[in-house]
Parts: C-alpha cells; sequence; structure tokens
C-alpha cells in the first residue's frame, strides 16, 4: 500500500491568490512547496534547480496566455520521463489532456479541472496517486468521454466500462470496490476482463492499468 | 425552403435598366426623343425648365462669387478677406448640391452626393475632410465652368431653340402692333413687308419651333449628362466606396471578435480564478469545521461555490473557447462534437490553421447547427465533415431529422451565422426539405496560416 510521505512540489501558476493558496493548502496536509514560479521558463529552471517529486502547473501562463504551462509540462517529461506532472486546467479538453498522455509513457500524470482544487482530499489524493507514478483523469473529461461510447471500447459492459472510468480517475481497487459497492475481488476480476478484452496481455500490473486509462482516452 | 442567396446587388441601378416597355413613361430625356409623342410630351418644357432654372443660376453664382472676390480681395488687406476667400473655395459645394437637386428636373435618376460624411461632428472636421477631398475641387471647377461658361450657352441655346421661333411665329401680330402693318425686323436678321411674307415667316417659325423643341430636349440632355458626369461619384468610386464599406465591415468583426477575447480572458483571469480561491478556502474551512450547523452551512456554501464555478466555465467556453485559439478548428469541432446530446460523427480533415475570425465564424455555424439538430431536428445522429480545398474552408453538418429548417425568420440563429459568414465573403447554404434530411454547408474562402500544426 501507498505510503504516506512528504512531496517536494515545483508549483506553476500565474494567478498570486491561487499560488499562495495552493502553497498553504499542500503545506497544510505536510507537503513542501520548493519553488512557485508564474511562468513556463521559471517552471523548467525551479524544476532543474530542486529535482521535486511532483510538478503541478496551470496550463494557461504568460506571457502568451494560451497553453504554455501545457507546452513546459509536455517538454519537461520528454526530457525526463518519469518526472510526475499534475497539470490543472479551466477547461474539459480531450485534446490537452492527449498531449500530456502522450508524453512519456502516460504514467505519472494527471489533467484536473481547476475545480478539483476545490475538492481538498480529492486533490490531494490526486496528487499523490500522480506522484507515486499513476495516471489522473478528470472525471469531467472521463463523463463526456463515456458518453461517446465509442468503438474499442464497444466490448465492454457497462459495469466494465464504468470500472475502467474509475481508473482513470486515478482510484485504487479498494477506493472503485468502496464507490460500486462491490468486493475488491469483483474488481479485480472486472479489471481482468477489461485488460483482456482490450487486447492487454499480462505484464506489469500498474502498467497495464496506465495502457488500458491510455486506450480509454484515446477511443 | 430554399436558402437565402446572398448575392451582391449593384448600389445604385442605372435608370435605363428599367424595363423599357410601349406602355411605361419615358424615364430620360433620352428615351422620349424618338417617340413621337414628345413635342407633345412634359419633356420639351422640362429641358426648357431647366435650360432657363441653369442660366439664372449660373447667373447669380457669377454675381455671388465675384462680389465676394471683390469683397474678400478689398477686405485682405485687413486680414478680415483672407477667411472670405478661403471660403470662396467651398464655392463648389452648395453650388454642386444645387445642381444635383436640378437634375431631378432632367429624369428620376438619382444623382448621389460624393462625399464623404466626415470622421466626427464640429466644423473642424467637416473642414479638414472637405478640403482633402478630390470632389470639392472638382465641384469648385465645375463651379467655375458654370458661371463662365455654362450659363451663358444655357440661355443662348433657350433663346435660340424657343426665344427666336416664338419670335417669327408671332411675326403677323407684331407686325400689326409695332410695324404699322408695313414692316417688321424680324429676329433682327431680315425684314418682311407683305402680309403674305410675315404668315410665312410665322409658318417657319412654327416648324422652328418644333425642331427647337428636340434640339432643346438633346441640349438639356447633353448638359444633364455632363453634369452628372462632374459632380456625381463615378462607378470606379462607387466600387471604391463599395470596398471601403466591406473593409470596414471586416474590421468590425475583427474588432468584435477581439472583445469576445478580450471579455473571455477577464473573465478567465479574474473571476474565475477568485471562486477557484473561494472553493479552496472553504474546502480547508470545511476539513477543519468540527460536525455541526457550522460544517453543514460550509458544505453548502461550498457546493454553492463549486456550482458558481462549473457555470461559470461554461459561459466563458460559449463565448470564446480555449480549444480553438490552441489546438484550432478541428480541435474545436471535435469537442463541439463530443459535448452534444446526440451522437455525432466526425469527418474533418484540418492538418494546419485558418485566420482566427475564419476559425471562430465556422466554429460557431457548426455550434450552432449541432444545437439546432439536438433541439428541433428529431435526429437520432449527425455527421459533421469538411476540409479545406482549393482556397475554400468548407464544411457541412448533416442529420438525418424531419427537415424544415430556414434561415428565413427573424429569430433564426442561422440568419446570424449567414451574416457573419458573408462578411468573411463566405456562403453558407442550408437544404432541409420537410421530412428531412437537413444539410448545412459553410463554405468561406481563406488560406492557411500555419500549416504545420
Amino acid at each position: 500500500m501507498r505510503v504516506d510521505r512528504s512531496l517536494r512540489v515545483v508549483l506553476a501558476e500565474d494567478s498570486v491568490l491561487l499560488r499562495e493558496g495552493l502553497t498553504g493548502l499542500l503545506g497544510r496536509f505536510g507537503h513542501e512547496v520548493v519553488a512557485a514560479v508564474g511562468d513556463a521558463e521559471a517552471l523548467a529552471t525551479a524544476v532543474a534547480e530542486h529535482a521535486p517529486d511532483i510538478v503541478v502547473t496551470d496550463v494557461r501562463m504568460p506571457p502568451g496566455f494560451q497553453d504554455e504551462g501545457l507546452h513546459a509540462a509536455v517538454r519537461l517529461r520528454e526530457r525526463q520521463p518519469a518526472l510526475p506532472v499534475l497539470v490543472l486546467s479551466q477547461y474539459v479538453q480531450r485534446a490537452y489532456a492527449a498531449d500530456l498522455l502522450d508524453s512519456g509513457d502516460g504514467s505519472g500524470v494527471g489533467y484536473l479541472l481547476k475545480d478539483r482544487v476545490g475538492q481538498i482530499e480529492e486533490f490531494i489524493d490526486a496528487l499523490r496517486e500522480v506522484a507515486d507514478g499513476g495516471t489522473v483523469v478528470d472525471p469531467e473529461v472521463v463523463r463526456q468521454l463515456l458518453r461517446r461510447r465509442r468503438d474499442p471500447l464497444e466490448r465492454l459492459t457497462a459495469r466494465e466500462r464504468e470500472v475502467l472510468a474509475l481508473v482513470a480517475q486515478g482510484r485504487s481497487n479498494g477506493a472503485i470496490a468502496r464507490e460500486l459497492v462491490v468486493s475488491e475481488a469483483a474488481v479485480g476480476k472486472h479489471i481482468g476482463n477489461i485488460l483482456a478484452k482490450l487486447d492487454l496481455p499480462p505484464a506489469d500490473e500498474t502498467h497495464r492499468r496506465v495502457l488500458a486509462v491510455l486506450t480509454f482516452l484515446r477511443a | 425552403m430554399s436558402p437565402r442567396q446572398r448575392q451582391p446587388s449593384p448600389a445604385v441601378l442605372p435608370a435605363d435598366a428599367e424595363p423599357d416597355g410601349p406602355r411605361t413613361r419615358p424615364r430620360t430625356v433620352w428615351q422620349a426623343l424618338p417617340s413621337p409623342r414628345y413635342p407633345l410630351s412634359s419633356w420639351p418644357w422640362r429641358s426648357a425648365g431647366y435650360l432657363i432654372s441653369g442660366a439664372l443660376a449660373g447667373a447669380v453664382v457669377l454675381v455671388v462669387t465675384v462680389t465676394a472676390a471683390v469683397v474678400g480681395g478689398a477686405l485682405s488687406v485687413v486680414l478680415i478677406g483672407l477667411p472670405l476667400l478661403a471660403l470662396l473655395t467651398l464655392t463648389g459645394i452648395p453650388v454642386a448640391a444645387v445642381e444635383r437637386r436640378r437634375l431631378g428636373l432632367m429624369g428620376p435618376a438619382p444623382a448621389p452626393d460624393p462625399h464623404r460624411r466626415p470622421a466626427e461632428p464640429g466644423l473642424r472636421s467637416w473642414a479638414a475632410c472637405r478640403f482633402r477631398e478630390r470632389a470639392t475641387w472638382w465641384e469648385l471647377g465645375y463651379a467655375a465652368l458654370f458661371a463662365l461658361v455654362l450659363w451663358p450657352l444655357d440661355a443662348l441655346a433657350v433663346a435660340l431653340c424657343t426665344a427666336a421661333p416664338l419670335a417669327m411665329a408671332g411675326t403677323p401680330v407684331l407686325m400689326e402692333v409695332y410695324g404699322d402693318g408695313e414692316e417688321l425686323r424680324v429676329v433682327k436678321l431680315w425684314t418682311v413687308t407683305t402680309w403674305p411674307g410675315a404668315f410665312a415667316t410665322a409658318a417657319l417659325g412654327l416648324v422652328l419651333l418644333l425642331l427647337g423643341g428636340y434640339a432643346l430636349g438633346t441640349l438639356a440632355g447633353a448638359r444633364a449628362e455632363l453634369t452628372r458626369l462632374l459632380l456625381t461619384p463615378g462607378p470606379s468610386e462607387r466600387d471604391a466606396r463599395v470596398m471601403e464599406l466591406t473593409r470596414s465591415r471586416v474590421r468590425l468583426v475583427d474588432a468584435f471578435e477581439a472583445e469576445r477575447r478580450r471579455i473571455e480572458r477577464d473573465l478567465h483571469d479574474g473571476a474565475q480564478q477568485r471562486i477557484v480561491a473561494l472553493t479552496m478556502m472553504l474546502g480547508l474551512a470545511r476539513l477543519d469545521a468540527p460536525p455541526g450547523p457550522l460544517a453543514d452551512q460550509l458544505t453548502r456554501a461550498h457546493e454553492e461555490a463549486g456550482r458558481a464555478l462549473a457555470e461559470l466555465r461554461e459561459l466563458i467556453h460559449g463565448i470564446h473557447p480555449q480549444v480553438l485559439a490552441d489546438y484550432g478548428l478541428r480541435a474545436a469541432v471535435a469537442d463541439a462534437a463530443e459535448r452534444s446530446v446526440i451522437p455525432v460523427g466526425l469527418n474533418v480533415e484540418l492538418p494546419g490553421r485558418l485566420p482566427e475570425a475564419v476559425e471562430a465564424a465556422a466554429y460557431f455555424v457548426v455550434c450552432e447547427a449541432l444545437a439546432n439538430v439536438a433541439r428541433h431536428s428529431g435526429a437520432s445522429r449527425a455527421e459533421v465533415s469538411g476540409g479545406h480545398r482549393a482556397g475554400r474552408l468548407f464544411l457541412e453538418i448533416h442529420d438525418d431529422g424531419r427537415g424544415g429548417a430556414s434561415t428565413s425568420g427573424g429569430g433564426s440563429g442561422l440568419t446570424g451565422l449567414a451574416d457573419r459568414v458573408s462578411v468573411l465573403d463566405g456562403r453558407l447554404a442550408l437544404s432541409s426539405p420537410a421530412g428531412g434530411p437537413t444539410r448545412l454547408r459553410v463554405e468561406i474562402p481563406c488560406e492557411w496560416t500555419d500549416h504545420s500544426v
């Protein structure tokens, strides 16, 4: 099981209000913000300097106020594929999530709506999940994807899709079992079925989960 | 229902482009002249009226300008005269205005004013605008021509074509009254001494009067053409004006688009950040609050703030979706398709970026179309296809619904979209027979701005 460790965080957020708020929030849960910066360039420098456990960044940042934060995160991942990155976005947008997940092997990344910061515990859980190499996708994005029911997911049953959606949100088997009010063994069985149907042969367990999520997102 | 056709209509129809059947009243003197009824029609009278009023007006212009020039010249010694002389250069403006009005006598073709409207109210901006215009100087030239050459010609034409023949026609009477029945000098040219000679002269006068009527019509017509040529904007000037209007319309749309983005950015960087911070603080407060009524209140406040945030997010997205700016039209259309309530197939090939205004217009067409499909069509499926071929972006939204959509009718969002597309020289076509299916097609000429994306 997961060890509650203190994370060293580099935070990139141009709004001073949120930067201070997030720093306080993370501090309250025992994590340390080693650097809090306001633009993409300073983010790269801070990461090189501090070698943090995780990077938390906003999508939209100076100077262009477009997707500089996202691009910076993707570049960081290209240089350091194992660097966990959690991107906060103001939009539900699969294109952003896809860009991010395509960097590295898709593990240790998170894409969350900024609203989620307000759901303090969920946010802290997601942070820890990403730092531990998991993949976390915002429930809102997942919801949109589910509405479409695209081809590769066609073979999954409704329950299996539900389970996969929760996996995409970064939940552990135990958490999924609690959410769906079933046994953890049943969740394991569903996940086994999902992996089989998505054509993901047995290998390292966590890695296959990530691949399943990626299939789900790219579907 | 047929799509509304948007074809540029000429701003001014030439008068002789009117259908010209045998029963239609002639609209210009040129149309009236060949008719056998010409001598009895109003045209000889109108022509005479045009030339006589021209002669009088020209004489007045000459007297007034000469007086003003003399007075101004004399007073310029004490400096008061200088503004008067400067004002004299604007003489052409009122003269031309009167002349354009007088053209109404010669036919109903409109005589548009070539002057531009000053950018700001006030005398200064008016004067600055007028002094810079070519039309002002053309009008001044016309005023000079009018005062020195044209009005004497007008007077001469009237005298030759009407006064002389009338005088001849009146020979017998005049001979009786003024010549004591014995002799009369006709129009100061020759002398008549016998009654048969007088009556022959009178007959000749009547014939000449008839011919004079034709000559008068021709002269007045030519005179009016000259005025029209010099004082109204020519076709090239009209084209330039239409182009200027088109350009200003495009500028307006660009400004509108920029304003949308500014509002989006302000909401995004201001209100939204603050509400995120607020939900974060409320979330923390909830964690710290002991269970009880206070914790419940905080929970409710927290949820409310969350809902406000979600609403604000949708609102911002509706104003200008950021994904359109970041990833371009294809991604934004895919996003709109994903948000649609009914399933939407996507077949859009756009490997690059198009001008901002084009992307925005096309995106909003797709959004409006998909919203209409979901709201009114009863369709179970829609398909968005499109691409860029031969310098044109085209997009088609197709559904299997019951049809009957229309771009006419005041409340239709499609009319607004058609306007928006037409500003970019694009076209929006709708085919929606009752019973379906509905096809909405939009085409906008444009080039890639970035082909690498």
